[in-house]
């Protein structure tokens, strides 16, 4: 039954990926992202990581995935045109690709095929997680918070309206008008 | 373990809990309507029924029978699929709730009174009530409407901002219990309820879920002084119905966590034969999740509604900051006593 | 203390926190007292640098003998990052030092600046000490997003805009091929740390065409932040559009990391794939110096003169690289630090060049300098002429030990080659030179000189010359820097 579950998603994410791509209307492309997210978050499931799938769901899904879908709809984005496709791409793209795939399912055939990945029997518990994020991977963990602390200031930095004359502009965020929303969702 | 067995009993569950689940939110509908009656000195529906009890069924048949319009530019797919979303992930969330700590004995099998287990619920419930975001946004957007757009503009926003409270907000208790398990956190307030310790976190708990589930006095999305009725303006029939029932459901939702999270869950005091302590816990849940419904009922009766930017403000200058402090405050002590 | 947080991290951690807390302080006190303390941030932003110098000097004795292993081995600090770690205050001090007037006149705020500049000196800290591919990307990151900020910070300069957009498309693209060689190794070695991932590929062939794939595709990303072609295209228009006061620093410090993370990662986690990577780095230093010095002889710009000259210095330490021998990887230490002085050097030339409604980036805004302040014309040419390697300038040595090195391994083409394309370089440097001694002025307002301008330029310009004539101290701390390699 997991092997059953396990290729309906994976299936499920791959064609939401697909689809993603040569969709020509930002709001179906979102979508069709917000499906790959969903079924991701299955596949983690499947493998045991409990915490991580909701948390995919949680942060991508429910919240980065939305304001992808709000700002679309706030700009009422319209149809892509159609760009000229590159011809150097499907000559030389294409089989490269082909050449790719078939060359990582050579080597993972060969390389894995003694140690199945066990699906469904063993289960992650976020204790575990929280043990190896706060000691093992403490470094990356704190070196990450810099990266969004960096991230946050860029985007109030650069998102917030400065009032003329320059001089006087007292803080990037707390002007409350109804307007700043965006600017203060670009927070998040 | 997935046998038949297993199918029949969780088909049951869910046939139980769809079913009370329904008839609850009928009658928290007519409960709302006879209770802020009161407080404007009206009466309330008395007509169908004994004191209107049959009130919800004749809403219902209107319902069923009203004309089902889809405006002509909307886009047809979306414009279905948001209704159906909004109402399943709201019911989907149900299905980790426990409602008491013992087991029952269904088709010779002891099974938990809830319809799943899992290890992290408070995490599940999270997740799937951030994709009721999706029900709006593409509610507003589909119908092709201003006044649908701006409502669900609104109410995006607005969710996606006191979702961040709503969960830093529940990290206090979480912390505390040292599980993210609905079953342990009931379980870890057998002696003190975690309103207690965390009463700040459930002071911003309580104001966030009024925001998640757009009820007064956060109920901008759907403000029908300025929006017509917001996000749901071009929906009738029984896609509007869907909206209704996700929006009670969702109450009941938070409410349901409120009581398990703060205020112990099915723990109260348990005495008198076996019967009635078999049944107690069950009646000390059943009362504190009404008392919070109550309490929506209550303040829809009372406080104005917001405007746009306080509630913006309030979200990430007041809560947000107080619920991280909480979980600074809450994480040092338990670091410190252990 | 817990095993995971013992006293190495403690030790390690501290010119990171000290960098970090200040940066914190100057966004708050620069909320506080913006009103009536508008300098206060540069002056804290000085002495976190001081601060972070502090800790840094107690590691380099500490780790002189052996290297410290920090975080479960995702740091290792050894003398080749102090001396990187030392490189990066250096240049962030004078950044500091040059930026407070030019923001004045830009009209912009002074706190952020300041913070983000502090952050990207963390990113490229941790770059440099790297040990472990997650640590050694996140590093990366935080020093790219902060410069992409900072690069469009003048934000009602349309070309600071456009340049910020470009560097932080091209930037992103090129960290999402670094992150998929990344994971492509990781794949193939099961494991982060660069020593396991040697190892692990050390057993597989070297034909093995996912490992070339994976090195490549880690190349390529890196080879983007050193602007060496041809991924060189961003560099022109973001350090045109981008504060003067910024591009020295920028250009600087990114060169340093991406180099320090290139040497580290080919050196311990890759050498057994030498023999697929050294005739394509070969390939791309002579496109990258083709490309830099030709690109710099039709600019009209002076920031994208200097940039398309810093591309051509990227081509020249490649080559170092390379060569692939002690020698060429002492030649590009030793570069990397005269290339910090001169090339801040010029750009605080260039910074003293912007006056109130005067941008002064133009060749022709450098007329007659001589004239008009004939300090700076000095000054200038003394760095322009370092650049070009002229001895006995600081910028020769640079490019003596990395010929030599070229000649110790046979690399005779590559050799000539450099040495054509240096002699083609003498050319756009005279002719700013040429500018400045013989044209006539168009305007004649004051060069802005700010004291903290006037500190830094004095400073570059005695260890342009000092270097240069007693190379000695200089380059016996590059050769420290590579004990236990």
């Amino acid at each position: 039954m997991q092997v059953a579950l396990f290729f309906i998603f994976a299936t499920l994410a791959v064609a939401g990926a697909v689809n993603l791509l040569v969709q020509r209307a930002p709001i179906n492309a979102a979508l069709s992202l917000v499906a790959v997210m969903g079924a991701l978050a299955v596949l983690y499931l499947l493998l045991g990581a409990e915490f991580i799938a909701f948390v995919q769901i949680l942060v991508y899904a429910g919240a980065i995935m939305v304001l992808f879908v709000f700002v679309i709809m706030l700009l009422n984005a319209q149809p892509d045109e159609a760009s000229h496709r590159s011809r150097v791409a499907r000559i030389i793209g294409v089989p490269a690709l082909v050449a790719l795939l078939v060359e990582f399912a050579g080597f993972l055939a060969t390389q894995f095929s003694d140690s199945p990945v066990r699906m469904g029997e063993y289960i992650s518990s976020t204790e575990d997680l929280g043990m190896a994020l706060f000691h093992q991977y403490l470094l990356p963990f704190e070196v990450t918070s810099v990266l969004f602390l960096v991230g946050l200031i860029g985007a109030v930095l650069l998102a917030a309206r400065r009032e003329d004359p320059p001089a006087a502009m007292p803080t990037a965020v707390s002007s409350s008008s109804a307007k700043t929303t965006p600017a203060e969702l670009v927070i998040r | 373990m997935p046998n038949a067995t297993f199918f029949l009993i969780s088909l049951v569950k869910c046939g139980v809990v769809l079913f009370v689940l329904l008839t609850l939110v009928a009658y928290i509908q007519l409960a709302e309507r006879k209770i802020v009656g009161r407080m404007q000195s009206r009466v309330g529906p008395t007509r169908v029924g004994p004191f209107g009890l049959l009130q919800p069924a004749a809403d219902a048949i209107k319902f069923i029978l009203k004309e089902d319009i889809t405006p002509d530019s909307a886009h047809k797919f979306l414009y279905l699929l948001s209704p159906a979303l909004s109402a399943t992930l709201s019911m989907l969330a149900i299905t980790v709730i426990p409602i008491g700590g013992g087991t029952v004995r269904l088709f010779g099998q002891n099974t938990p009174m809830q319809i799943t287990d899992i290890n992290v619920g408070l995490l599940f419930i999270l997740g799937v009530t951030s994709l009721g975001v999706y029900g709006i946004v593409l509610a507003g957007w589909s119908s092709n409407s201003k006044y649908s757009l701006l409502g669900s503009l609104r109410g995006a926003s607005q969710m996606v901002s006191y979702e961040l409270a709503l969960g830093l907000a529940l990290i206090g208790p979480i912390i505390l219990a040292g599980s993210l398990s609905l079953r342990h956190i009931v379980e870890a307030q057998q002696h003190y309820w975690f309103i207690v310790p965390q009463f700040l976190a459930f002071l911003i708990y309580l104001t966030a879920a009024f925001a998640e589930t757009n009820r007064i006095p956060f109920d901008l999305p759907e403000a029908e002084g300025e929006l017509g009725a917001g996000y749901h303006t071009e929906y009738s029939a029984m896609k509007f119905a869907l909206f209704f029932l996700a929006e009670y459901i969702n109450m009941i939702t938070v409410s349901c966590v409120a009581t398990l999270v703060f205020l112990g869950g099915w723990h109260g005091p348990v005495f008198g034969p076996a019967l009635l302590r078999a049944i107690l816990p069950l009646v000390w849940f059943v009362l504190k999740v009404c008392f919070f419904l109550f309490l929506y009922i209550w303040v829809r009766g009372t406080l104005p509604r917001f405007r746009y930017d306080q509630l913006m403000a309030f979200g990430w200058k007041v809560l947000v900051p107080l619920a991280l402090g909480n979980i600074l405050v809450t994480s040092l002590i338990v670091g410190l006593l252990a | 203390m817990s095993e995971f947080f013992g006293p190495n991290e403690w030790f390690v951690s501290r010119p990171l926190a000290e960098l970090g807390i200040f940066a914190l302080g100057i966004l708050l006190l620069d909320y506080w007292f913006r009103r009536w303390r508008p300098g206060l941030t540069p002056l804290l932003a000085l002495l976190g640098i001081g601060f972070a110098a502090i800790p840094t000097r107690q590691i380099q004795l500490a780790v002189r003998q052996a290297p410290l292993q920090a975080f479960d081995g995702a740091l290792r600090v050894d003398n080749f990052a102090v001396y990187f770690w030392f490189l990066f205050l250096a240049a962030a001090g004078v950044a500091v030092l040059t930026s407070y007037r030019f923001l004045e006149i830009e009209e912009e705020p002074q706190g952020e600046y300041y913070a983000l500049l502090l952050f990207s000196v963390i990113g490229m800290f941790v770059l440099a000490a790297a040990d472990e591919l997650i640590v050694a990307f996140l590093g990366l990151e935080v020093m790219s997003l902060a410069l992409y900020v900072l690069v469009g910070y003048l934000r009602r300069d349309r070309r600071s805009n456009e340049a910020a957009l470009k560097y932080l498309l091209l930037g992103a693209f090129s960290s999402a091929i670094l992150a998929y060689g990344m994971s492509l190794l990781y794949g193939l070695s099961g494991s982060t740390r660069f020593e396991e991932v040697a190892a692990a590929l050390a057993r597989q062939s070297t034909a093995q065409p996912l490992v070339f794939l994976g090195v490549a595709a880690l190349t390529v990303g890196l080879l983007f932040k050193l602007a060496a072609a041809p991924f060189h295209q961003w560099a022109p228009d973001a350090y045109q559009g981008a504060p003067t006061a910024l591009v020295g620093f920028m250009s600087v410090g990114v060169k340093a990391a991406a180099f320090a993370l290139l040497l580290r990662l080919f050196q311990t986690a890759l050498p057994a794939q030498r023999p697929g990577w050294a005739p394509m780095l070969a390939g791309v230093a002579l496109a990258t110096m083709t490309l830099g010095n030709f690109g710099a002889l039709l600019q009209n710009n002076t920031k994208r003169l200097l940039a398309y000259s810093s591309i051509a210095h990227a081509g020249y330490m490649l080559l170092g690289f390379v060569a692939g021998n002690q020698t060429g990887r002492y030649g590009v230490l030793v570069y990397l630090l005269v290339y910090t002085f001169m090339e801040l050097g010029a750009f605080t030339v260039l910074v003293s060049l912007r006056r109130r409604g005067i941008v002064g980036d133009r060749v022709d805004d450098l007329n007659g300098l001589m004239h008009k302040a004939p300090g700076s014309a000095i000054m200038m040419l003394l760095f322009l002429l370092s650049l070009a390697g002229v001895p006995p300038l600081a910028g020769f040595y640079g490019k003596y030990f990395i010929f030599l090195a070229l000649i110790q391994t046979q690399h005779f083409a590559l050799a000539v080659a450099a040495v054509l394309y240096v002699a083609l370089s003498l050319y756009y440097y005279v002719r700013l030179v040429a500018a400045m001694f013989t044209g006539t002025a168009t305007e004649s307002a004051p060069l802005s000189y700010s004291a903290g301008l006037r500190l830094a330029l004095g400073a570059l310009v005695a260890l342009t010359v000092l270097v240069g004539v007693f190379p000695e101290p200089m380059l016996r701390m590059a050769h420290n820097a590579l004990i236990g390699w």
